[in-house]
């Protein structure tokens, strides 16, 4: 049986640059771009993995969404080169500023216009805000389960096992489609890196472009007017750690240095 | 009465440390803005738990009580949370940062129609504005945000390993509610089919007071054999960077980090972990951290008391002798 599942991307700042290089700006309490790539958010990356797999094996479609600016574009053609057959962009300047249930309102309209699903993807947690917030409220939207970080997907008529990962293990979990997952990383879902001729295949298609309107999207909901908290400062966490560092002619001494060090400091 | 309402959970005929850590939130909101302290106790045969968070501070307690609440199910929880909610009239709900409250938190929020906070570290009043608010991490650890509700209720989830347990009051009593709960098996969306525990050999990571973990610069899962046994001969848990449990060397819930588990044990030993701030985020609550490296440039070395440049194994092997040594282990 065919899976058609639609997977919500996020395009951001690169968030594995050093620490070192990452800078807030005063006035709009954002990250700085600079000179820095524009990357899917890691678990997003992770969902698309997910949903070509399972497309893979059983047929069906998978559609990437993503709610962003023009540049988020270039994220969803490389949803498309990883295996996805259709992308949307969602880009509308009433929507910036919008909170996270804001974009999951939008993203749950936009969902609703793509159609007939059995699963939604997304990944477990945003690379930059990092709410965890928007699949489970998008879920609520739209009415339908919601599970969340999940790392593997069987898919049988009409129903789904995850595998949901929890302090102290994983439970499998059945669940009746349509039904949203978020998904957190393992072995079994590593990105893919897409081939040359797929990537040169995905910029020959068209993403169309949705507005709000176009959604019919309640426009009391988006933008920074709807949103329910407001985010005062955003500041570097100043650290003044000092590493006293164990030398040593060979690891081995530094390795008995270190032990008598934290037995000295009542650590061992 | 209006207050704060948290979500207790219990584990081995007690409560869970996550527990009493957002009941130190509730508490300590109640020292802020004088609101009393609910609690919430969702599952079967409760009644032991009713006076053990009493002591812990709670002033009301709600006791519902289903088979089908034995154990998290999200629609249940949801549903059985929101009801609570609509009796209790909170201004805020806390909830842990677990894999519990990070999908509860936002699907009650829904509900409610109430604002959300993911994650806190902190809150406290604005000196100016008299606002409550609250402090998170944000940009994978890069930064730290402060947000301030614009309207109640609130349901935000507490990050975990950064406020102490409450002190405990025997003896201490309160007012319990009994909820009357109405749940059908057949309109939960989701069944749990079985759950898989992985086996600890010592203490659980997220309470070790001493964590040995190790990432991509152990190079297969073998590293992990040596990491065990230093972790056996320190008494402690092993943990992991998201490099080595992505790779399938150890499960994913040995993770530590933003995605994976904060922990803040004394002693916190990094094996072959460059020290991305993702990795880091997990571990801001540790005393003493160690980093053991071959690269002395590594970011690592930035939120280490003590470090090593070295090969991993080849020190790894090594403190194992000396600590047997010196601890007589
Ligand atoms: C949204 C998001 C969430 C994330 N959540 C987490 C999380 O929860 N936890 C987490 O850990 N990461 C998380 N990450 C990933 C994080 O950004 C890093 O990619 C990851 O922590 C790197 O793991 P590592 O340090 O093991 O690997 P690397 O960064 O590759 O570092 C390996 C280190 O090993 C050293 N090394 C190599 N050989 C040796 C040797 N023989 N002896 C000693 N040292 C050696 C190298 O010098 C290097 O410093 C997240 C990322 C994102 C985007
Ligand atoms: N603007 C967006 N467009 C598409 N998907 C999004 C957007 N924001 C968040 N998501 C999805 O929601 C997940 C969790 O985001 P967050 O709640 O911000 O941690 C992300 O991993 C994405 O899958």
């Amino acid at each position: 049986m065919p899976v058609n599942i639609i997977v919500c991307i996020k395009q951001i700042i690169d968030p594995e640059i050093p620490a070192s290089q990452f800078k807030i700006d005063p006035g709009t309490k954002r990250q700085v771009q600079g000179s820095h790539s524009l990357v899917i958010s890691a678990y997003d990356q992770n969902a698309i993995e997910v949903a070509v797999q399972l497309k893979e094996k059983h047929g069906g479609k998978v559609t990437a969404v993503s709610v962003g600016g023009a540049s988020a574009a270039t994220a969803l053609k490389s949803a498309l080169s990883m295996g996805a057959d259709e992308a949307i962009l969602v880009d509308d300047p009433a929507i910036v500023a919008s909170d996270q249930q804001g974009i999951a309102h939008v993203l749950a309209t936009a969902t609703q216009k793509v159609g007939v699903f059995d699963l939604i993807l997304t990944g477990c947690v945003s690379g930059d805000w990092g709410d965890r917030a928007v699949p489970a409220f998008m879920a609520e939207e739209l009415g339908i389960g919601c599970v969340g970080f999940v790392s593997r997907i069987e898919a049988k008529d009409g129903q789904v096992v995850l595998r949901r990962v929890v302090e102290d293990g994983y439970e499998l979990i059945e669940a009746k489609t349509p039904v949203l997952v978020s998904i957190i990383s393992d072995e079994t879902n590593t990105p893919r890196y897409p081939k040359l001729k797929d990537i040169m295949a995905a910029g020959k298609k068209t993403i169309p472009v949705w507005k709000a309107a176009d959604l019919g999207v309640d426009s009391e909901r988006i933008g920074a007017a709807a949103a329910r908290a407001l985010i005062t400062d955003v500041y570097l966490p100043v650290k003044e750690s000092k590493c006293e560092m164990i030398e040593g002619d060979t690891p081995q001494e530094q390795a008995v240095k270190l032990a008598a060090r934290l037995r000295e400091l009542k650590l061992i | 009465m209006p207050g704060t309402l948290i979500l207790a959970v219990s584990e081995n005929a007690g409560l869970t440390r996550n527990t009493l850590e957002v009941l130190a939130g509730g508490i300590k909101l109640k020292a802020l803005l004088g609101e009393p302290v609910g609690a919430a106790i969702l599952g079967r045969e409760l009644s032991a738990y009713v006076p053990l968070l009493f002591a812990y501070g709670a002033d009301q307690v709600y006791r519902a009580e289903h088979p089908l609440l034995e154990r998290y199910q999200g629609d249940a929880y949801a549903s059985v949370m929101h009801q609570i909610c609509q009796r209790a009239q909170p201004t805020m709900v806390f909830l842990a940062g677990d894999s519990v409250g990070r999908e509860l938190g936002p699907r009650l929020a829904h509900r409610l129609k109430a604002g959300f906070v993911a994650d806190f570290v902190d809150f406290d009043l604005d000196a100016v504005s008299g606002q409550l608010q609250f402090t998170r991490q944000t940009y994978g650890g890069k930064a730290m945000a402060v947000v301030q509700p614009k309207a109640f209720p609130v349901v935000a989830t507490a990050k975990l390993r950064t406020m102490e347990p409450p002190t405990k009051e025997e003896g201490r009593t309160g007012e319990e509610i009994r909820v009357e709960v109405a749940l059908e098996a057949s309109k939960l969306r989701t069944r749990v089919l079985e759950k898989v525990q992985e086996e600890v050999a010592g203490v659980k990571l997220e309470d070790a007071k001493i964590v040995v973990s190790g990432g991509r610069g152990l190079r297969g899962p073998e590293g992990f054999k040596v990491l065990e046994q230093l972790a056996q001969v320190l008494k402690g848990a092993v943990g992991a960077s998201r490099a080595a449990t992505d790779s399938g060397w150890v499960p994913p819930s040995w993770q530590v980090g933003q995605t994976g588990k904060s922990v803040s044990p004394d002693l916190y030993l990094a094996f072959g972990i460059s020290g991305a701030t993702q990795h880091v985020a997990g571990i801001s609550g540790a005393k003493n951290i160690v980093a053991i490296n071959t690269d002395p440039e590594a970011p690592i070395y930035k939120v280490a008391q003590l470090g090593v440049v070295g090969d991993w194994k080849a020190v790894a092997t090594k403190l194992i002798e000396s600590c047997k040594e010196l601890t007589g282990r």
